[in-house]
Formats: structure tokens, C-alpha cells, sequence
């Protein structure tokens, strides 16, 4: 920001000064005086396409690091799914517990956020942290930062939505890590952890009966697969993440796992968003489950998220 | 004054509505274009009065949401995107190339008519519940969730589109085959450049945009597909396609504008463009280059890494030709002979705030820095101070600049430098402070805000009074002066055009005899005909007598 | 547009006036070709995001009326190119015998395709409330299925309703095709209508022998026109009618 502004600004200066001063000191001085025929000149137009195109070179090249990082989360970090709907916030923290327009994280730890819409495009913006992301209905997206200090801090809804948009904001409040885990676990109400609500579905829906944890069922077992290598008929190789686990639920035909027939029911429909999150937290939490010999879902080792 | 010109010639209304005459058609857009200034223009008074306080008491949140979307609606595509070509570009294309009219005059008519009906359209949806998804109109809102008269709007945009889809062919066709013996390529004036440029992009993006809104209506109307996910679409289609069209548009906006600079500047300064071929090839560059751009408006919906770098780094190309011409003019004033007129003022008043507009876009383009600013007033204050700091001063420039030649009369000069100044402080105080806004985290099309952001509100609303002031001045003077103006003779600045050879106003076929080219663009010495002194010896008596 | 090849005030030579028509024509064209492309872009796009319910879609338009149109299209383009062809040689007679082959054969193909959308509308294939992909195998009679056709189409759409999870996505799926099938042909025969008209126009015109070797603008320009609409229905054919076809 500091380099475009002082570029801007050097420029600005450069270019009114000059005409400030050509401004005054060729004002004309009789009625019919010409001024001097200069065509042009190439050095000048060269010098003037060169530096102004490195300038902007650099210019694109820091702000695509910057992007570059921001558009791909770290190893480890610490997921909150968010659920935007007009006219409101749904943020759910890892071990379940539910806030509404309110956000909750430890300091000094990186923080992934999943987003996901329930109607219209949102869009989830932290001034302060120097973070936003769309939140499009259809598919996940995903934004992730650090904070730094412990504090309060807005946040909004930056992409128009309907007639609530301008008040459609929270507070993110970034703790102590002693005091975030205290409130994580101070909770009151409602608020089902979403592996046990993830695996009570994956029972109710069935998907047990072909997703057999030993690899013997039609379907490859789960064990594991979360963060691996999955191979697909095809031939080519995906990473098992969020949302290769939101399609397999709603859209299996898609992406049909190497040496398995295409039979799994499509849930497009049948499942809210909440539903698809918990049963992909369920999903992850069998990371660490014994993977089988035959009938795994990765080819890879598990574990390395 | 000439006795017999295109404004008296013949009489009555339908002598105006049936017209093939380009100057005449180029009158009724005039004012049909102000006629939705004003609508948009009241739209955004109220926006900024509503503004005033964190919590807005002028309005209902569904009333200032439809504001802001019916403010964006009228100014871009029924202000704007005419204004410089069908008012300007009608009027004075034909006179610049020694033509008595474009290829297709019956066409040129049409295409005011098609206007009109389109602008009818999206009057009835303001008039019947209004509108209220943004004039972006991104899906599922538009098409699903919003209670508004989307449907007449969107049905009268796609209309309207016909209008600027034949503006462009017959601009295209006309600056082709109806050049005058002489003129070639290289001696057309860069008003003409500039209005080819923006009429590839006319041909080329319009219909696109037009198949996206019909894609959106129908959706609506039929409960189909297309951009709604719940029954299986991608709203980010409905984005790729609308901003495919939409941001060569606003080069649709600055490009013809920036044709008047060019041509404003060698006048006030009595002497040749610098950089002529670079001015007229950086014109075609922006077109060309505008249309691979437009995916920089969805950096944060989840496109590709890969797509977002492509796009960024082509943002920042389509900068480097804008600043070629800004270096280009200023050069131009380097051993000018200037005067203070009106229209040059203008002009500079265009070059600063086109400098600081154009800037701010590099910053947008930063794809690190847009996460932060992306849909706040930042990004409000950076198009305004392009569309209006721009494209409205270099339209409002022109008008002053061409007035005599359009009207035959001189407006009163003091007045006019006074709304000039007016208009450019206005403008800076309404719409500086929403850069450093946007920066401090406001996001844009907020009907309430946090009370932190509310002395930068107040002094953007108080700036829209001085701006106000300087709309009003204009309209005003003008319109007096087409009665009580003094009488300003064929060439009163003087200026080198083809136009500026004919009468003031001049006749319905503007030439009487198809003149013939053999001298530069803005050649001040070996035009003795000027009236001016030239280096070789004393002034010569001007060849063209009072008519 | 002149009446009689003479020169247009706006002009200065008969040469520019031609020029001028031509390039405006083939500038039309190239708008026509972005309006296209967009609607031709967002069918390709779900083409391939949901390739199996629009193949299946695709079989069960009739492939035979679109072949025959597509030969139909074809050869008003050469009756098309043989009236441009008789003004050049000075045959005014045949000008007008070419035109109104072409008017004829485009007729002909306005009728066929009208006769498909009536057998999309008995087959509750049309976009809108009464659209039903299961229609025809649950009311046997109804549409005009033989035997053999009706318990393929049964089986497919078994596999479908499976895959895809239920009759609603099939069948939003499915509307999804046809809407963009009816508004791609629909587009196309709005485009022909207009041909129809200008070609009409064309005809009494040049019954009063006004188009001659030294001046034919009207009549290359429509022949243009008419060649355009054309090469779209070729486009238009294979994407709608052959994807998948066994």
C-alpha cells in the first residue's frame, strides 16, 4: 500500500506540477500567438511506457505474493465453518459450539474459515485483519489469517444482498489461547458437536451401509482419507479436502473413485449446509482411523494433513 | 450568423422527430441524456442526504437500496454511455472527415428511437416498484430473491443496447468509407480515433451483455437454471459474462472523453498534439486490450489463482496506455501559447482527476491490496473520480467547446470558469474523502453505517452541494445563451478542424462542396486562414468572411 | 435504403454507397456473432457440467426433422448464392425465380421446425409449469413414442433419476437443456423470420427489374444476411441434435 502510495503520489505531483507550471508560464502573451510545433518525441514516449510499465510490474508482483498466500491456507489450522444467510452470520466452531454475528478465536494462531451461503452472494470482510472472501451459494470457499492481538473487531457483509446488507455484521473477538479454550468449553445449550451430529447421519442416510470402514463394502472405506490422495478412475489423483468431500456427497458422479462402480445416490437436495459440515467433520475425524489394507480410499499414507 | 442553418431550416415538431440530420438527432439526445442526468442526479442527492447520519433518516433501507441501484441504472446506461457519442460523436464525426452525414442517417434515427423505448422500459420498473439489486444485477439475487421490477428494467436495458450497437456500426462504417479526398487515417482528429475505438467496443460487447440479461430475465420469468444454484447454475457465469461486457463499457465512457481532451488541448495551446500516433494507437490499444480484463472484478469469488494473476497483471497493461496519453497531453502544453478558456480548463480539471482516478485503479489491481478494498468506497470513490472526474467533465468540456459551433452563440465566459472551478473542488470534496472510507473498511451500497465513519460522510455531502452548484451553473447559463449568447462566428477560438470551416450553425449539409485534405491535424503555422500570427510574417486576413 | 440504386444524399459516389452497405452488413454480422456466442457459451458450459441428462435430453429430439432442415437450410443458402450469381450475369428473371426458391425452402424449414415444437409441447418438453421429463413414460399414449423407443427411454431415465438423485434434478436439469434448446432455435428462427421478410421485400423489388450487374447491393447484402443465419443453424445442429448419438 505504502509503495502504490507513494508511486500515486510522486506521479500526481510530477504530472500537476508540471502543468501548474506550463499552466502560468506559457500563458499566452498576445492575441494571436501560436505556441511551438513539437510532434514528439521517442526517447520521451519510450521512457514513459518503460518506467511506468516496471513500476506497475512490481506493483502486480508483491500484491500476487500477497495473493498467492492468501488464496492457500497453511497446514494446521484452526477451521470455523461460517454460513452466510440474509440476513445474518451462522459461525460454528470446531468442537460444535454455535455463534450468531459473533466469532471467537484464539490470537496468534492461523484461522481457516469455510464459507458457505445459504441464498444470495455475501461476502465476509475483517477491516482490521485485512481480509474478505465472496461467499457464493453452490460452492465452499475458504479464507484464512492470523490475528495478532487480542481485541474486538468488525465485521461485515461486503457484497450486496438484499435489503439487510448494511446491517448484516459482528464482532470477531481474537482471545488468549487459555481464554478462547475456557470459552470453548464453557458452553451452554444446544450446541451438538458436529462429528457426533456428523456420525449420527452418516448412519441415518445410509451411507454406512456401502462406506464400510474394513474396504469390504461397495463403497471405499473412509478411514483415513481426509487430506490424502485420492485416485479416481480416470486415472488422476485429487486431494481429499473440503469441498472434494462436499461434491462426493452431492454430486458423486463427478469424481468416482479408481476400481469402483458409479452407484452412490447423489444427496444434491437433501442436505442442508449445516448436514453437509458435520458429516464432513465426521469425515475428517476418521483421519486418524486405521486405514485397510484393501478398500482405502487413499493411496497414500493418512495423517500428513 | 448565418441566415439559413440545420437549426431553422425547416420547422415544426415533426420536422425534429422525423430527422435524418445527424445534427439534429445529436439536439434530441442532448436531451433526452440530460433529462436522465437528472433522474440519476436526484437519485444521488438523495443517496448522500441519506448519508449524513450512521443511521439514515431520509429513507427506508429498501428505498435507498433501490436508490443507489436506479442511481447506478440511469447514469451508466442511459447518461453516460450516450453521452459523448450520440451527443458529441453525432455531431461532429461527419463534420470532422468533410462527410454531410453518416453512412446510415435513417439508422442514426432509429437508434435514438430504440433509446427511448429502452429508457421507457426502466422509467416504468423505477416508476413500479423501482429496482433494487445493485445495476450489477448479480444472480441468485436478481433473478430469485428480489422483490423489484427487475424484469421491465432488464427487458429495457437490452433494448437499449440495440441503440449503442447501431451508434457503433454506423460510426464504424461511417469513418471507413465517408472519409473526405485527403483526409487519411493519420490526419483525422483524435476525437475520431477516440470515437472508433469505443465503437469496436460497442460492436463487440454490447450483444454480449444483451444475451446475459435476457438469460437473467428469462431465469426469472421462467424459473430456469442458468445462474441459480439451487436448480443447478453458477451465479459466477452470470458474473464472467456480465463483466465481459461491462468493463469495456467504462471504457465505452472515458475513451470518447478522452478524444475531447485531445482535441481541446492543441486548441488552448495553439499548437500540434505531442505524440499523435501514440495518443490515436493507444486509444485502439484500450479498446482491444479492455476486453481481457473484466475477471478483475471477481478476485474474491473463488476464481483460479491462475486466472486472478492472468488478470491482474493485464489490468496493469490497459493502465500503461491511459498514462502514455496523460504524458502526451501535459507535453502538449510545453511551449503552448495558453489561454484560460473555459474548455481548457476543463481539460486540465479532466487530466487531474483522471490522474488520481487511474491511480487508485492500479491500486485496485494489486490483487493483495483488493482484498482489503474490494466492494468498499474505495472502489466508489476510484470509478467516480474516472466517470465523473473524467468522462462528465471531458462531456461538459466539450459541450462548452463545441457550443459555438452548435449553437452559433459564446456563453458568458466568467460564469463559466467560475462553475468550472465549482465543479472541480465539488467534486474533489465529495469524493476524496471516500478513498480514505474505503480504506478504513465502509463497504459499499450500506444504508447504515458505524458512527466511526461519520465525519468523512458529512464532508462527501457537503462537497455534493458544491458539485451540485456546479451542474446547475451550466445547465443554466447555456440555456441562456442559446438566446442571448453573442454571436460567435465560424471559428471564434480558432481551432484547425473540418468543422470549424463552416458556418456557425452551420447548414443541414454542412459542406457546400466536399472539401478536400492537405494539411495536418492542429497546424497552427501553415494555416493562414486562422487569423493568427505565424512565424513566416504578419497576420493574414482571416479567409473566411462574417457570414 | 434507396429505392432504385440512386445515389443517397449522405454520399458522394455510388461506389461509397456500396462500400458503406457492405461493411455495415458484415459489422451486423459480427454482432450477431458475439449475441450468439453468449448463449452458444452458456450451453457449452452446462453441455459439459451435465453431460449425461443433456445427452439424453438430446435423443429425445426427433434427429430426423433436424437433418432434413439442416439439408433444407443448406440449399436455400445455394438458391441464395444463385440469385446474388443471376443479378451479376444480368438474368433478372432467375433473380427472382432464386429468391423465391429460397424464401420457400426457408418456409419449409420455419414449418419443420414449427412441427418440433409441437412435438416438444405434446412431450411437456417446453420450460415452464407444465414441464415434465417423465411425462411420456408415465402416459404412454400421450406422446408419440413406438413401443421399442418408450421402454429405452424408460430404462434411461431409470439410470438418470438414480444418478442424479431424484425426479426434481432430473427434471430441472433437463429444463435447463430445453430452455437453452428453445431459446438457441428460437433465436435462430426469430433470425429467419426477419430473412423471410427481407427476402419478401427482395422479391417485389426485384419483380420490377431494379437489380442489375451495375447495381445489386441489396441482394448481396441480404444474400449475406441469409448465409449468416446459415452457418449458426450449422453450429446449432450438431450441438443440439448430435451430442451422443449411437
Amino acid at each position: 500500500m505504502t509503495f502504490l502510495i507513494l508511486v500515486s503520489v510522486g506521479f500526481s505531483f510530477l504530472i500537476t506540477a508540471a502543468i501548474v507550471i506550463f499552466f502560468f508560464k506559457f500563458h499566452r502573451k498576445s492575441k494571436d500567438e501560436i505556441g511551438v510545433a513539437i510532434h514528439g518525441d521517442m526517447r520521451l514516449e519510450t521512457m514513459w511506457i518503460v518506467i511506468p510499465g516496471f513500476l506497475a510490474l512490481i506493483m502486480f508482483g508483491w500484491g500476487a505474493v500477497v495473493y498467492v498466500d492468501y488464496r492457500h491456507a497453511p497446514q494446521d489450522t484452526l477451521d470455523l465453518y461460517v454460513i452466510g444467510k440474509q440476513w445474518m452470520w451462522k459461525v460454528q466452531q470446531p468442537n460444535g459450539r454455535r455463534e450468531i454475528n459473533e466469532m471467537h478465536i484464539p490470537v496468534d494462531r492461523d484461522v481457516k474459515l469455510v464459507l458457505a451461503s445459504e441464498d444470495v452472494i455475501h461476502d465476509f470482510f475483517v477491516p482490521a485483519f485485512r481480509v474478505k472472501m465472496d461467499v457464493v451459494p453452490g460452492h465452499y470457499n475458504t479464507m484464512w489469517f492470523r490475528p495478532t492481538k487480542a481485541g474486538r473487531y468488525h465485521f461485515f457483509c461486503s457484497q450486496y444482498c438484499g435489503t439487510n446488507h448494511a446491517v448484516m455484521g459482528g464482532w470477531v473477538t481474537v482471545m488468549e489461547p487459555s481464554d478462547y479454550a475456557a470459552w470453548l468449553s464453557g458452553s451452554t445449550g444446544e450446541n451438538e458437536n458436529p462429528v457426533v451430529a456428523g456420525e449420527k447421519l452418516f448412519a441415518e442416510k445410509a451411507c454406512s451401509t456401502c462406506h464400510l470402514s474394513n474396504g469390504t463394502g461397495r463403497a471405499p472405506s473412509l478411514n483415513g482419507v481426509y487430506g490424502g490422495t485420492v485416485r479416481l478412475a480416470d486415472g488422476s489423483t485429487v486431494t481429499a479436502d473440503d469441498a472434494y468431500i462436499r461434491e462426493s456427497i452431492l454430486d458423486p458422479p463427478a469424481k468416482i473413485v479408481a476400481g469402483y462402480q458409479p452407484v452412490m445416490p447423489a444427496f444434491q437436495g437433501q442436505l442442508t449446509e449445516e448436514q453437509i459440515m458435520s458429516l464432513t467433520a465426521y469425515i475428517k475425524s476418521l483421519q486418524s482411523q486405521p486405514v485397510p489394507a484393501t478398500g482405502a480410499g487413499v493411496i497414500s499414507a493418512p495423517g500428513k494433513k | 450568423m448565418p441566415k439559413e442553418h440545420y437549426l431553422n431550416a425547416t420547422y415544426g415538431l415533426r420536422s425534429w422527430l422525423l430527422t435524418t440530420d445527424h445534427k439534429r438527432i445529436a439536439l434530441l439526445y442532448l436531451a433526452s441524456v440530460t433529462f436522465f442526468f437528472f433522474i440519476g442526479g436526484i437519485f444521488a442527492t438523495m443517496i448522500r442526504i441519506h448519508l449524513l447520519t450512521p443511521t439514515g433518516y431520509l429513507v427506508t433501507p429498501e428505498t435507498y437500496n433501490k436508490l443507489f441501484t436506479m442511481h447506478g441504472v440511469a447514469m451508466i446506461f442511459f447518461f453516460l454511455i450516450p453521452s459523448i457519442p450520440a451527443v458529441l460523436g453525432n455531431f461532429l464525426v461527419p463534420m470532422m472527415i468533410g462527410a454531410k452525414d453518416l453512412a446510415f442517417p435513417k439508422i442514426n434515427l432509429l437508434s435514438w428511437y430504440i433509446y427511448l423505448v429502452g429508457g421507457s422500459f426502466v422509467l416504468y420498473s423505477f416508476a413500479t416498484g423501482g429496482l433494487d439489486t445493485g445495476w450489477t444485477f448479480y444472480t441468485p439475487l436478481s433473478s430469485v430473491y428480489s422483490n423489484s421490477a427487475v424484469t421491465p428494467a432488464v427487458i429495457g436495458i437490452f433494448i437499449n443496447g440495440f441503440s449503442s450497437i447501431l451508434t457503433g456500426l454506423n460510426f464504424v462504417v461511417t469513418i471507413h468509407t465517408m472519409r473526405a479526398p485527403g483526409m487519411t487515417w493519420f490526419r483525422l482528429p483524435l476525437f475520431v480515433w477516440a470515437q472508433y475505438a469505443t465503437s469496436i467496443i460497442f460492436i463487440l460487447g454490447t450483444p454480449v451483455i444483451a444475451i446475459t440479461l435476457l438469460l437473467a430475465g428469462l431465469e426469472r420469468m421462467f424459473h430456469l437454471g442458468f445462474f441459480n444454484p439451487a436448480l443447478g447454475g453458477d451465479p459466477i457465469l452470470f458474473q464472467h459474462l456480465f463483466w465481459f461486457y461491462s468493463h469495456p463499457a467504462v471504457y465505452i465512457m472515458i475513451l470518447p472523453a478522452m478524444g475531447v481532451i485531445s482535441e481541446i488541448i492543441p486548441t488552448f495551446a495553439r499548437k500540434p498534439i505531442f505524440g499523435y500516433t501514440f495518443i490515436a494507437a493507444s486509444s485502439i490499444a484500450i479498446a482491444v486490450i479492455g476486453f481481457f480484463v473484466w475477471a478483475h472484478h471477481m478476485f474474491l469469488t473463488g476464481e483460479s489463482t491462475y486466472a486472478a494473476l492472468a488478470f491482474s497483471l493485464l489490468s496493469y497493461l490497459v493502465a500503461i496506455p491511459s498514462a502514455v496519453k496523460v504524458f502526451n497531453w501535459t507535453s502538449t502544453l510545453y511551449k503552448g501559447s495558453i489561454s484560460y478558456d473555459t474548455p481548457m480548463l476543463y481539460a486540465l480539471g479532466f487530466i487531474g482527476l483522471f490522474l488520481i482516478g487511474g491511480l487508485t485503479g492500479l491500486f485496485l489491481a494489486c490483487l493483495g491490496l483488493d482484498i482489503h478494498i474490494h466492494d468498499t468506497y474505495f472502489v466508489v470513490a476510484h470509478f467516480h473520480y474516472i466517470m465523473v472526474g473524467g468522462a462528465v467533465m471531458g462531456y461538459v468540456g466539450g459541450l462548452h467547446f463545441w457550443w459555438p459551433k452548435i449553437t452559433g452563440k459564446l456563453y458568458p465566459e466568467f460564469l463559466a470558469r467560475l462553475a468550472a472551478v465549482t465543479l472541480f473542488v465539488g467534486f474533489n470534496l465529495t469524493f476524496f474523502p471516500q478513498f480514505i472510507l474505503g480504506y478504513l473498511g465502509m463497504p459499499r451500497r450500506y444504508h447504515d453505517y458505524p458512527p466511526e465513519f461519520q465525519v468523512l460522510n458529512v464532508m462527501s455531502t457537503a462537497g455534493a452541494s458544491i458539485l451540485a452548484l456546479g451542474y446547475l451553473l451550466p445547465m443554466l447559463y447555456l440555456t441562456w445563451s442559446m438566446r442571448y449568447g453573442k454571436v460567435a462566428g465560424p471559428n471564434p477560438w480558432p481551432a484547425t478542424g473540418l468543422e470549424w470551416r463552416t458556418p456557425s450553425p452551420p447548414p443541414t449539409e454542412n459542406f457546400d462542396e466536399t472539401p478536400v485534405v492537405d494539411w495536418e491535424p492542429y497546424d497552427y503555422k501553415n494555416r493562414p486562414d486562422l487569423g493568427l500570427a505565424t512565424p513566416a510574417g504578419p497576420t493574414l486576413a482571416p479567409a473566411h468572411g462574417d457570414d | 435504403m434507396h429505392r432504385t440504386g440512386e445515389l443517397s444524399g449522405q454520399f458522394q459516389t455510388l461506389e461509397q454507397q456500396k462500400e458503406s452497405a457492405t461493411l455495415g452488413m458484415w459489422t451486423f454480422l459480427i454482432t450477431e456473432i458475439l449475441f450468439f456466442g453468449g448463449l452458444f457459451l452458456a450451453y457449452t458450459i452446462n453441455r459439459h457440467t451435465y453431460a449425461d441428462i443433456f445427452a439424453f435430453s438430446s435423443r429425445t429430439i426427433k434427429l430426423s426433422w433436424g437433418a432434413i432442415n439442416t439439408v433444407v437450410l443448406i440449399g436455400s443458402s445455394l438458391t441464395m448464392a444463385m440469385s446474388v450469381w443471376s443479378a451479376q450475369v444480368g438474368k433478372k428473371k432467375l433473380v427472382t425465380f432464386f429468391l423465391i426458391a429460397t424464401l420457400v425452402l426457408g418456409s419449409v424449414f420455419l414449418g419443420i421446425k414449427a412441427v418440433e415444437y409441437h412435438d416438444k409441447y405434446v412431450e411437456h418438453h417446453i420450460p415452464g409449469a407444465s414441464f415434465d421429463m417423465y411425462y411420456c413414460t408415465n402416459n404412454p399414449g400421450a406422446c408419440n413414442l413406438g413401443a421399442e423407443d418408450l421402454a429405452k427411454e424408460r430404462a434411461e431415465l431409470k439410470d438418470l433419476t438414480e444418478k442424479m438423485g431424484g425426479e426434481v434434478a432430473v427434471n430441472s436439469h433437463a429444463q435447463l437443456f430445453f430452455s437453452l434448446y428453445f431459446g438457441m432455435t428460437g433465436l435462430h428462427a426469430l433470425h429467419m423470420i426477419i430473412g423471410a421478410g427481407l427476402l419478401l421485400w427482395l422479391i417485389i423489388v426485384s419483380t420490377k427489374g431494379r437489380f442489375t450487374p451495375q447495381w445489386n447491393t441489396p441482394v448481396e447484402n441480404v444474400g449475406l444476411y441469409w448465409h449468416f443465419v446459415d452457418i449458426v443453424w450449422i453450429y446449432l445442429f450438431p450441438l443440439l441434435y448430435l451430442i451422443d448419438r449411437h
